[in-house]
């Protein structure tokens, strides 16, 4: 039996703005639809920890970091096109 | 009715760019707390510019800054400008914060995005070190990613209010094409033109091979600034804006000192000599000495102990010594005590404006009192036609605000002819002194001719001279004219000696009469005497026959009263006979 990979997820926010909204809404039905159960998702508030996003590097938000599994990588925006977020995350091969 | 008051004039604030030039041009420099838009094509010296702006901010007027760096990582930055002697790394980071605000390359979008995330950052750090300056450089990339124009304009709206509710000064820079038009056109930065309280636009282009750099002010709400393009270069110490002539520029000492011109005639001629600080012009064809006048200028400087700088365009520095030592004019000690620096520009190949920025600096860093520059025709060559002139302007300017002494020679057109006409870069009308040099053929033989077309403030002799360079030095001699041709060379010799020769023999001849007269005087003079003696011997001779006639006048009646005595005549017969 394959073993069980559990993704990590952190989305940094610019408090209630629109397309923050958006994106945490996306992020969980994403998750949701391919990752039940094996997902984990921080959301740090850029308004709230500034010097967070300052030492980060986070110009951008909403920006989705996916820490684990490696490699990490950054995808910005309100993931409303999953084509290239599910590429990025490589999660077609799971879907497949 | 009460009388209206009126109210001061609110000034806006202004932080000061500690740009050369950018400065008096803005009248203090770029707006407080509020929003500059600086524009340029690439390569043409927004990101220096920027920075020295938050350089001079922390290290002049305590204000630290934060740069925010689109297109380049922070350390690619601090090693780049490591020439410019500013030393970064000591500001580092409490005075000066960058932002690596670089896009990743494998940076992956989908869907809209906005720049809280940035402002939330910048916020934590303007509060964490105080910063009062920021700068975005190169703010089209970031933008450059957002999907559509709304979005653009919505985050530079963004950008902007956040800017203003912290009262930052801003600079941000965008790319553009070369020419201006271009960077209108881009929506999102036209849009950006009317939102920001100030635009500089920066223009690189080239004429004709030469490389020709300009900073214009577009637009400064609440401010008066000078909305000409300003050329500028790029120079050790960083940006150098070139001003024409600003508005309220304190006036130059004026003295009425004179200095030397290093010819005694012609200081007689001048009236004692060139004003200190005054501008002199020598012009005249290939040949005609101007390299040696301004020779002789620069050695009589050194002598009265002045530091000088000579600036040949036309041959090497030691070229120029030897040359000049051939007619007595001796600089090579002077060179090498320091006293005298030669500069040769014959290599330098630049815009007219570096040259200025090089002779400045060098004439700065030498505290040079007496200039000259051989020849400042040269500022107008191939492909400086159009700067030039101004380039000349402000070297005037330059020199008269320093108090500097400047002779500076320039060549005329030989196709032009042999008139009094105006030199390439029109500078005769600016230059305080203006020496005409000129040939006279005549004879068989070439001789120069000095005149002075304008000196101001000084009487001057209106008198063509001849330039007689020999190797005793530089003389002036008086030339002859004679049924109304000018005589010089040998026909002013010829006429010279001539009239010595007249002289003498009108000499002689004079001695000669006085000779003859002094005869006859002693001749008549003797005549007077033996006349005199003459005279005597007649008066005596006639004395003697007065006495005579009455001796015997006497005699005679003493003889008939002796003889009547002797007849014993009787007294009364004697008286009846």
């Amino acid at each position: 039996m394959k073993r069980r990979i559990v993704y990590k997820f952190r989305l940094y926010v610019a408090g209630e703005a629109q397309n923050s909204a958006q994106a945490v809404a996306n992020l969980k039905a994403l998750c949701l639809g391919y990752l039940a159960d094996r997902h984990e998702i921080e959301i740090v508030d850029v308004y709230r920890e500034p010097t967070r996003a300052l030492e980060d590097g986070i110009m951008m938000t909403p920006t989705l970091i996916k820490l684990a599994p490696t490699p990490v990588s950054r995808i910005i925006g309100t993931l409303a096109q999953m084509q290239p977020v599910l590429l990025a995350l490589r999660l077609e091969a799971v879907v497949a | 009715m009460k009388p209206v008051q009126r109210r001061p004039v609110h000034v806006p604030a202004k932080a000061p760019t500690g740009v050369t030039g950018l400065d008096e041009i803005t009248g203090g420099g770029l707006p407080r707390g509020r929003t500059t838009l600086l524009v340029g094509g690439p390569g043409s010296g927004k990101t220096i510019l920027a920075l020295q702006f938050l350089v001079h901010g922390a290290r002049a007027c305590k204000k630290p800054g934060i740069f925010v760096a689109f297109e380049e990582s922070a350390k690619r930055i601090v090693a780049n400008f490591e020439s410019f002697g500013w030393n970064l790394a000591e500001l580092q980071p409490k005075k000066l914060f960058f932002v690596d605000a670089r896009p990743s390359s494998e940076l992956i979008q989908s869907g809209n995005f906005d720049l809280g995330g940035m402002l939330a950052a910048l916020e934590a750090q303007t509060k964490r070190m105080g910063a009062q300056r920021i700068v975005f450089d190169a703010l089209d990339i970031m933008l450059a990613l957002l999907p559509d124009a709304a979005a653009k304009r919505r985050e530079v709206y963004r950008l902007h209010e956040w800017l203003l509710a912290h009262e930052l000064t801003a600079l941000i820079t965008a790319k553009a094409g070369g020419d201006e038009a271009s960077s209108i056109s881009q929506e999102a930065f036209g849009f950006m033109q009317f939102m920001v309280d100030c635009a500089v636009v920066l223009n690189h282009s080239v004429v004709l091979g030469v490389s020709q750099r300009n900073l214009r002010v577009a637009k400064y709400r609440g401010s008066a600034f000078d909305e000409n393009e300003s050329p500028f270069v790029i120079g050790k110490n960083g940006f150098d804006v070139a001003v024409s002539r600003v508005l309220g520029r304190v006036d130059a000492n004026v003295t009425n000192e004179r200095v030397s011109s290093g010819v005694p005639r012609l200081d007689t001629m001048l009236g004692g000599g060139y004003y200190r600080g005054a501008s002199v012009l020598i012009t005249g064809f290939p040949g005609t000495a101007k390299t040696t006048l301004s020779g002789a200028f620069a050695e009589a400087a050194c002598r009265r102990g002045e530091r000088t700088m000579f600036v040949s365009f036309d041959s090497d520095g030691t070229e120029v010594i030897r040359n000049l030592a051939s007619v007595g004019i001796r600089l090579d000690h002077y060179k090498k005590s320091g006293r005298l620096k030669m500069i040769s520009a014959r290599t330098i190949i630049g815009s007219a404006e570096t040259l200025l920025v090089r002779i400045k600096s060098l004439a700065k860093e030498h505290g040079a009192r007496c200039l000259v520059i051989d020849p400042v025709s040269n500022l107008s060559k191939a492909g400086n036609e159009l700067t030039a002139h101004g380039v000349a302007e402000r070297l005037i300017d330059w020199t008269k605000a320093e108090n500097i002494t400047l002779v500076c020679t320039s060549l005329l057109d030989e196709t032009a002819g042999q008139t009094d006409g105006g030199t390439p870069l029109q500078i005769s009308t600016l230059a305080d002194t203006w020496i005409h040099l000129n040939y006279l053929v005549q004879a068989g033989e070439r001789n120069r001719g000095i005149s002075i077309i304008k000196s101001r403030g000084t009487a001057h002799s209106n008198q063509v001279r001849e330039l007689i360079l020999s190797d005793a030095g530089v003389t002036l001699a008086d030339i002859y004219t004679a049924g109304g041709e000018v005589l010089m060379g040998t026909l002013r010799w010829e006429k010279e000696s001539a009239e010595r020769v007249a002289n003498e023999v009108a000499e002689v001849a004079g001695e000669l009469k006085r000779v003859s007269l002094d005869a006859e005087e002693a001749v008549l003079e003797v005549r007077a005497k033996s006349l005199q003696t003459e005279l005597v011997a007649k008066q005596v001779e006639k004395k003697l026959l007065v006495r005579t006639a009455e001796s015997r006048k006497g005699e005679l009646s003493r003889g008939r009263t002796h003889i009547r005595e002797l007849r014993r005549a009787d007294a009364a017969v004697a008286g009846r006979k």
